[in-house]
């Protein structure tokens, strides 16, 4: 029996973060009341015509720059013809032959692909995914369904529009989950998007055919729409490779066509089969004048490159001598390493920030969006730990309170009467009175099992309430019962 | 005895006015008078003024602005807020604007008062005003014969006297075509020099809209009104307006003009051919020197025009489908229906011709064939007039092959009717200027214009010479019989 | 572009456009005609010529909210709405 593989591809459309719509100075929000955010302009009327906002084509040549695209010298807009409700002039305004950028790729790393298949030595974690292109282009309108009649709300018309197309270089669920969680987390770091697929400000339509391994040439593709999620887009095409090659297996050839994903179901369903090619009848829109990117734009995006997430992983490392795996999940998203950078900045041991935020604070089921505690007792609690005023299971006590309370540990420290017994006169009574009353323990140590020292020590924690620094302790033990 | 008030120029008016010989009330008056008395036979308004509107514009109006208490008409393709736009359209009714196109903004800014919309071909396709749903309208000069078209109503109203001047449009010879065939003045300007804003689109990177006057001096005092950059506009240009009534200030002498010999050739009326040459003749006699020049790819400009423009067209008139505004079909079977329907009821044939004309050249598999040749011998058509414009200040040709014609006899022939542009469409496809002046009558008293071709920015060198050669001739003095 | 062979009945198609009978001859006939006359284009050689384009310009505009219009003028010319929507027969995905 031949063996499968599959061929992906992916097609993203992003909603760009602007304040203004794509060709109109409409409000570009999420929301708000049917056609309260709308124009002569957004709604196609008789005479209008398009300006073209400068802001977006500066986030889409970031974008670009940001992905390892080539930026086109000149920026024109074509006129793509089909009619559709939610089209206002019956043609979108978008890029045909010259898009913004081209070619460029999407690095994925470790954590973007799913938790379940992160300790698997099979996946190439690093994998690049190579980009075809990426332009601009106008969003439609929303359209709501009832019983034989739709309704149409414009708001959404006319909204900056960043198309985002793969090549075929993705071969398993795992790796389309992957791409798409590295490509939102860049979107993110540059401020070009939000790109949450939940709100529909990333939307993704799936390319995927299926081949006998070894075979050059492709299977017939399969297209896969209303995915609302990054898993929806994982678990669909774990269903339609299935699908495709129980067919091929059964004998009966795919046929080109467009399917549903259903989230409930977990099923994909036939929507139609491939009609007539569309002829969109593409030609530049005599309405814009060609741009030069050369002159301003491009120098401007390359200004706002942010540090990256693979650059910024290797700063933390060096810089704050966190290791390799708190760096990769601090750099996986852009407001944690800010905050971390923040909480770590007066820290003596900077690695242990990263314990607290990482471990501890995420522990409290808390998200870094709404952390409400100041960055700086981060730094505060740790550095009381590292100059030994109280021990890591004090701080342990500590931490709960300084994120329910936001109190520097301080205060919290005081309050809860927690400071580190260091006093040696008061800890040597302490030691004395263990020694005492555990003769056994001492006859032990005598003996050479060194090891007894422990449970003497436990003993003097317990007497000073857990209050006594463990490491003088230890050294007044050994002292008392090496004399 | 003298001419009545409606005969009188801008300018004039415009002293009267500032001389409280007249007040803009009277004017008002007088004009909505003569529409009364002259458009039952011309049929050049869509919209006639509402006279009560007029009359309080006409009180308001601040008369030391430039166009202070002047009525202006506007053809039924510009957007004026409130009021109706049909493109003479069915498919447009009961549309009602929810803005003002930038021209419109303009004129209300100089002080002007706005006076109806004049009558065009559907959308501005056409060369006759014959393709319109508000019927026929009849040139002034010959109630019989077409004003020629797109903007025949507003040459009509204006040739007429039925407005002391009128907004159009030109895609490819639609203002100064019908201002050639009823006696006015009709200057298309360069393209980017006025907003677009406004306008409804016919072919987007041809139009533009222009004014219609009795005189040269009125085209510049309206030129500087409505020209200049629009933000809303991509495709205007952020340069200066000139004053262009100081360009009237020059006479003719030392001005290069040139004469290209392509555009003397067959298909041409001998009486217009006659009128044209005595005109040249004119100007040499007033001190311009007369140059030969070559514009060789003329020939193709036609052919290059019926390509481009229908291509733009189909995509520009694919958002009146009834489902945002204009007419919809009654009870459609589903959204297919609404739109095949509403289309095949709101359109006439010429402008379907024309739709399925420009889908089809930007079909897959005829858009390297047609559209991106056609773009490419543009490319040469423009050169031609760089290259000219090295030798000349401006150019001089019949604006159009013949005088008017009469109705109904060419609308069986599309292809003989779009050859009536055969001398207008290659400056819109160069993106250059042109005026049309009077220059003649037929024997039969039909005008006959004269078109100056100028530069890219060549709007002062036309209306000099223009106004040179109206000066020191009559022809823009004859009124006609209606 | 020799032969102008246009299939007005598909064309017409793209461009939802019904046509009756009578007006698809009329149509293919006259049409034809354009297409021969327009053929003679064939003759310029335009091997060495890139196709027309408008000037390379910035004109852009800054991303500045401006004005929307009251959804009521919005909707003021829509022939069918209901409840701030405009309502046209079921749309088909
Ligand atoms: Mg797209
Ligand atoms: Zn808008």
């Amino acid at each position: 029996m031949a063996e499968y593989e599959a061929v992906i591809g992916l097609e993203v459309h992003v909603q760009l973060k602007t304040n203004t719509k794509m060709f109109c100075s409409c409000k570009n929000e999420f929301g708000g009341a049917p056609n309260s955010h709308v124009c002569p302009v957004c709604l196609g009327m008789p005479g209008v015509l398009p300006t073209p906002n400068e802001e977006a084509i500066i986030k889409t040549i970031l974008t670009g720059e940001m992905l390892e695209c080539q930026i086109a010298p000149r920026c024109k807009f074509d006129r793509k013809n089909y009619f559709y409700p939610d089209m206002p002039k019956n043609y979108q305004i978008s890029q045909y032959d010259e898009p913004l950028c081209a070619n460029g790729a999407v690095t994925l790393n470790l954590l973007a692909f799913p938790k379940d298949v992160q300790n698997d030595p099979k996946v190439n974690f690093d994998k690049k995914i190579r980009l075809e292109r990426i332009h601009l282009e106008e969003d439609v309108a929303k359209s709501f369904h009832y019983d034989g009649a739709s309704g149409i709300d414009f708001n959404r018309a006319g909204t900056p529009l960043m198309e985002i197309v793969s090549k075929a270089d993705i071969a398993t669920p795992e790796e389309a989950f992957a791409y798409l969680t590295a490509l939102k987390q860049i979107l993110i770091y540059g401020g070009v998007s939000d790109a949450d697929m939940e709100k529909g400000q990333m939307r993704c339509d799936v390319n995927v055919s299926i081949r006998p391994k070894g075979q050059k040439e492709y299977g017939t593709k399969v297209e896969i729409k209303n995915l609302n999620s990054i898993s929806a887009v994982r678990k669909s095409l774990h269903y339609e490779i299935l699908r495709q090659t129980a067919d091929v297996e059964a004998g009966v050839p795919i046929i080109q066509q467009t399917r549903r994903w259903d989230d409930g179901r977990g099923e994909t369903f036939m929507m139609r089969t491939k009609e007539k090619a569309h002829d969109y009848r593409y030609f530049p829109d005599p309405d814009l004048l060609p741009l030069n990117t050369e002159e301003g734009l491009h120098q401007t995006a390359k200004s706002r490159l942010p540090e990256l997430p693979a650059a910024k992983k290797s700063r933390l490392v060096a810089d704050y001598a966190v290791t390799e795996y708190q760096a990769s999940v601090l750099a996986s998203e852009v407001a944690l390493a800010n905050y971390f950078e923040k909480a770590a900045a007066n820290a003596k041991n900077k690695s242990a920030v990263a314990n607290f935020l990482l471990n501890d604070y995420f522990a409290t089921g808390g998200d870094i969006e709404n952390i409400p505690v100041n960055p700086e007792f981060f730094s505060e609690l740790s550095n009381l730990v590292e100059e030994g005023k109280i021990n890591t299971k004090q701080a342990k006590e500590v931490f709960p309170k300084m994120v329910a309370e936001n109190k520097a540990p301080s205060v919290l420290v005081k309050e809860l009467g927690l400071s580190q017994i260091t006093d040696t006169a008061a800890l040597e009574a302490l030691c004395d009175q263990a020694i005492a009353a555990n003769p056994r323990s001492v006859a032990d140590f005598k003996a050479g099992k060194t090891n007894a020292v422990n449970a003497l020590k436990g003993q003097v924690m317990k007497l000073s309430k857990g209050q006594a620094n463990p490491q003088v302790v230890g050294d007044i033990l050994l002292k008392k019962l090496s004399a | 005895m003298s001419s009545p008030l409606y005969t009188e120029s801008v300018a004039s008016l415009r002293r009267k006015l500032a001389a409280k010989e007249i007040t803009a009330v009277d004017v008002a008056d007088q004009l909505l008078a003569r529409i009364e008395q002259a458009d039952g036979k011309l049929n050049a308004y869509n919209f006639k003024p509402d006279a009560a509107k007029v009359r309080a514009a006409a009180q308001a109006a601040d008369l030391s602005k430039p166009l202070g208490g002047v009525p202006i008409a506007i053809k039924d393709v510009i957007n004026v807020q409130g009021d109706p736009c049909t493109c003479s359209s069915k498919i447009l009714q009961g549309y009602t604007a929810p803005y003002d196109a930038t021209v419109i903004k303009k004129l209300r800014e100089a002080g002007a008062v706005l006076v109806g919309r004049t009558n065009m071909d559907e959308f501005a396709m056409g060369s006759s005003t014959e393709n319109s749903s508000w019927g026929v309208t009849r040139n002034p000069w010959d109630t019989d014969r077409i004003p020629g078209g797109s903007s025949g109503g507003s040459a009509a109203v204006v040739g007429g006297h039925e407005a002391f001047a009128a907004l159009g449009s030109d895609t490819g010879g639609s203002i100064r075509q019908p201002a050639a065939l009823c006696g006015c003045v009709g200057l298309k300007p360069t393209y980017g020099r006025v907003s677009r804003y406004g306008l409804v689109a016919f072919a987007s990177s041809l139009d533009q809209i222009g004014p219609f006057t009795k005189t040269v001096e009125d085209a510049a005092l309206l030129m500087e009104v409505i020209s200049g950059h629009d933000p809303k506009d991509n495709t205007s240009v952020n340069r200066p307006v000139p004053k262009y009534t100081d360009a009237l200030k020059q006479d003719l002498r030392g001005m290069k003009l040139g004469v290209p010999k392509e555009y003397f050739i067959s298909g041409i009326d001998p009486e217009v051919e006659a009128a044209t040459k005595a005109a040249i003749e004119h100007f040499a006699k007033q001190g311009a020197e007369i140059v030969d020049i070559s514009l060789p790819h003329t020939e193709y400009a036609c052919a290059v025009y019926y390509i481009i423009a229908p291509a733009e067209a189909s995509a520009n008139l694919a958002r009146f489908e009834g489902v945002r505004y204009g007419n919809r079909v009654k009870n459609p079977k589903d959204i297919l229906d609404l739109y095949r329907s509403t289309r095949e009821q709101g359109f006439g044939p010429e402008v379907k011709r024309r739709i399925i004309l420009g889908t089809y050249v930007l079909s897959s598999g005829y858009y390297d064939a047609y559209y991106n040749r056609a773009q490419k011998v543009r490319q040469l058509i423009k050169r031609d007039f760089e290259q000219a414009f090295t030798k000349c200040d401006a150019i001089l040709t019949p604006t159009s092959p013949t005088a008017a014609f009469k109705v109904g006899e060419k609308t069986s022939d599309p292809l003989q009717m779009y050859l009536a542009d055969i001398f207008t469409i290659a400056v819109n496809l160069a993106g250059v200027c042109g005026i049309s002046i009077p220059c003649g009558f037929t024997k039969s008293k039909l005008p006959i214009g004269l078109q100056i071709i100028g530069a890219q920015w060549g709007e002062e060198n036309v209306l000099r010479a223009a106004h040179g050669y109206e000066q020191t001739t009559e022809w823009h003095k004859e009124l006609p019989g209606i | 572009m020799a032969s102008p062979d246009i299939d007005v009945r598909y064309v017409a198609d793209l461009a939802r456009l019904n046509l009756s009978d009578a007006e698809a001859a009329t149509f293919q006939k006259q049409l034809s005609d354009i297409l021969g006359y327009v053929a003679q284009l064939e003759k310029v050689d335009v091997s060495s010529v890139a196709a027309f384009s408008g000037p390379v310009v910035n004109n852009l505009r800054p991303d500045v909210l401006g004005e929307s219009l009251p959804v009521e003028v919005a909707l003021s010319n829509a022939p069918q709405q209901e409840n701030n929507l405009i309502v046209v027969p079921k749309m088909i995905e």
